[in-house]
């Protein structure tokens, strides 16, 4: 199975944040459509915490959809009859990149925890890599939600102009303190469980189910707002007339959250969550610029949408806009729209026409834009 | 593009920097971008409004201007364009400020309550004025502070703002308007443009 997945050795060495340098490392990675010859229709998108390369069609490992097969596709908001789109699994993850499940070539083991922490910058740094591989010098747009918006705004502060437009969604230049608490919640969850053993599961070829699942459930109270929970799931109970006087899943609510938990742990590691996450949470641009903010974006000339949702309360408005800030007083190109919808953080996964519209929008008016001056 | 927008457009130079407080749909700043060269940017209250200004490629940000002019920087921009808005704010003079704080320079038009069909209006029918510049009712009007010409001419040598150049808009014509002939012009023009420093 793993011949199916694309994979660039990354020769280069690569000085991590936490100081240690690796190299002959794998970063895997999928595209969709094609480059063109005057190389202007490249999209570089990242993907999030749980994401993979797989962004379109069908996962050749879960069999399942593209993690954004509602935005991404032919004739979809980012038409991959038109534009090449790229995206490659972070270091750290578990779809063929460099992360903790891999082979450790010194003790021929898997890493676990011997794995290095790791950064969203060391994340990004390695994905430049793959662009230079596939002899892109500039992208038309770079663009991802959540975590996959957080890696974007590093790869502008760290290759200034590499892309011509940028789209970051639903995101922010800082883990808030919330956001670092659900993230503990979700590694404690696995740290919990006695399988997870210090991350040597990993050589006993198991897995903390249900630690992971736990993990995996946070989260996905986390995606959906408040609202929108209530109306999907409100009170109805499972497949049932009444309470059962037990603690199996009554509420359809709980049986939701159990089959999302337990449907995860079969495609994802568990040490690869503890990773990106801590990953996440270090994230803060302004500490990695002595000057703040304005000293990350200063000298940007590309241009930025920043998209907001109304119910994300995981990354909000004003966190999202706290960036548009930063980047106006910059003089950076910044526009802003906020999407309203119910649909909370997940809201960039699921069908929201009014989102996919902006996308489309800003990419095809990019795109004119690009050609232009590429003339 | 309505005529207003060509007498402001007149008034700017080639090559600068423009925010527009205010952009609608976008059309002043495409017709600056393309006729004048200029880099504009737009703040924008409306949705659909800013879509429409991302769809065109042009850079917007959804906001209130009554509560997000902070975010940009002081002189950041050549000029700051604020259309037919002024008075819908709680606090104008606050705006105002800001505006000033912004741009070197500040175009701001002012719908003209002193125009003679606003004034014959409440002078003959007893009733608020409904004309094509105030297109709305007494109780669903945004307008919260509406003044005339020549009220807005006394505001600014009170708070010490400097006029450059007044123009009077209405349908037939556009001339500058100076204090020799204010008195007249608040009686005819619509609208008022003002450029400030």
């Amino acid at each position: 199975m793993s011949e199916e997945i694309k994979k660039l050795k990354i020769s280069k060495s690569l000085l991590l944040d936490c100081k240690e340098t690796i190299k002959d490392f794998p970063l895997a990675y999928e595209t969709y459509g094609n480059l063109n010859e005057n190389k202007d229709n490249a999209i570089l998108v990242f993907h999030a915490l749980t994401g993979d390369q797989y962004v379109s069609g069908t996962n050749p490992i879960t069999k399942k959809h593209g993690w954004w097969v509602s935005a991404v596709g032919p004739g979809k908001a980012i038409d991959t009859n038109k534009y090449f789109v790229i995206c490659a699994n972070v270091i750290g993850g578990c779809m063929g990149s460099w992360g903790p499940k891999e082979i450790n070539k010194k003790t021929n083991e898997p890493y676990g925890l011997t794995f290095p922490v790791i950064t969203i910058k060391d994340m990004v740094k390695a994905q430049e890599t793959l662009l230079d591989h596939l002899g892109i010098k500039k992208l038309l747009c770079a663009t991802g939600g959540s975590m996959g918006g957080m890696q974007l705004l590093q790869f502008c502060a760290t290759f200034p102009n590499r892309a011509f437009s940028a789209l970051p969604i639903a995101c922010s230049t800082s883990h808030s303190a919330q956001n670092i608490a659900l993230n503990e919640l979700a590694r404690q969850a696995i740290m919990a469980d006695p399988v997870w053993d210090k991350g040597r599961y990993i050589k006993k070829n198991i897995q903390p189910k249900n630690g992971l699942a736990v993990a995996r459930m946070v989260g996905h109270i986390s995606y959906l707002s408040e609202k929108g929970m209530q109306e999907k799931f409100g009170r109805k109970l499972q497949e049932k007339a009444d309470y059962e006087f037990s603690f199996d899943a009554d509420f359809q609510v709980e049986s939701y959250l159990r089959h999302q938990g337990f449907a995860f742990v079969e495609r994802f590691d568990a040490n690869s969550i503890l990773y990106i996450t801590r990953a996440m949470d270090y994230f803060d641009l302004s500490r990695q610029f002595k000057g703040g903010l304005v000293e990350a974006f200063k000298n940007q000339k590309t241009k930025f949408l920043i998209i907001s949702f109304s119910s994300d309360w995981l990354y909000t408005t004003k966190e999202n806009k706290d960036t548009v800030i930063a980047l106006n007083s910059a003089g950076a190109d910044v526009s802003f729209a906020e999407i309203k919808t119910d649909k909370g953080h997940d809201s960039f996964l699921v069908n929201e026409p009014e989102f996919l519209k902006t996308l489309k929008g800003f990419i095809d008016s990019m795109h004119i834009k690009f050609k232009n001056e590429k003339k | 593009m309505k005529k207003e927008f060509r007498v402001i457009a007149d008034l700017l130079p080639k090559n600068i920097r423009v925010l527009d407080v205010g952009c609608g749909d976008g059309s002043l700043m495409s017709h600056l971008i393309k006729e004048k060269n200029i880099e504009a940017r737009g703040l924008e209250i409306i949705e659909e409004n800013v879509k429409k200004c991302i769809y065109k490629g042009l850079s917007v940000i959804e906001g209130n201007a009554e509560t997000e002019l902070h975010q940009f920087p002081t002189k950041s921009f050549d000029f700051v364009i604020l259309s037919q808005t002024l008075q819908a704010f709680y606090n104008p003079e606050k705006v105002l400020k800001d505006l000033l704080r912004i741009g070197k320079s500040v175009i701001i038009s002012i719908p003209n309550f002193g125009y003679w069909k606003v004034r014959t209006s409440l002078l003959f029918f007893g009733k608020m004025p409904v004309t094509k510049t105030l297109p709305n009712s007494w109780y669903d009007t945004p307008n919260l502070h509406m003044c005339t010409i020549k009220d807005f001419f006394d505001f600014c040598i009170k708070k010490k703002i400097s006029i450059n150049k007044v123009v009077g808009v209405n349908e037939e014509s556009t001339s500058e308007i100076k204090k020799s002939n204010l008195e007249i012009k608040n009686l005819f023009a619509k609208v008022g443009i003002f450029l400030l420093k």
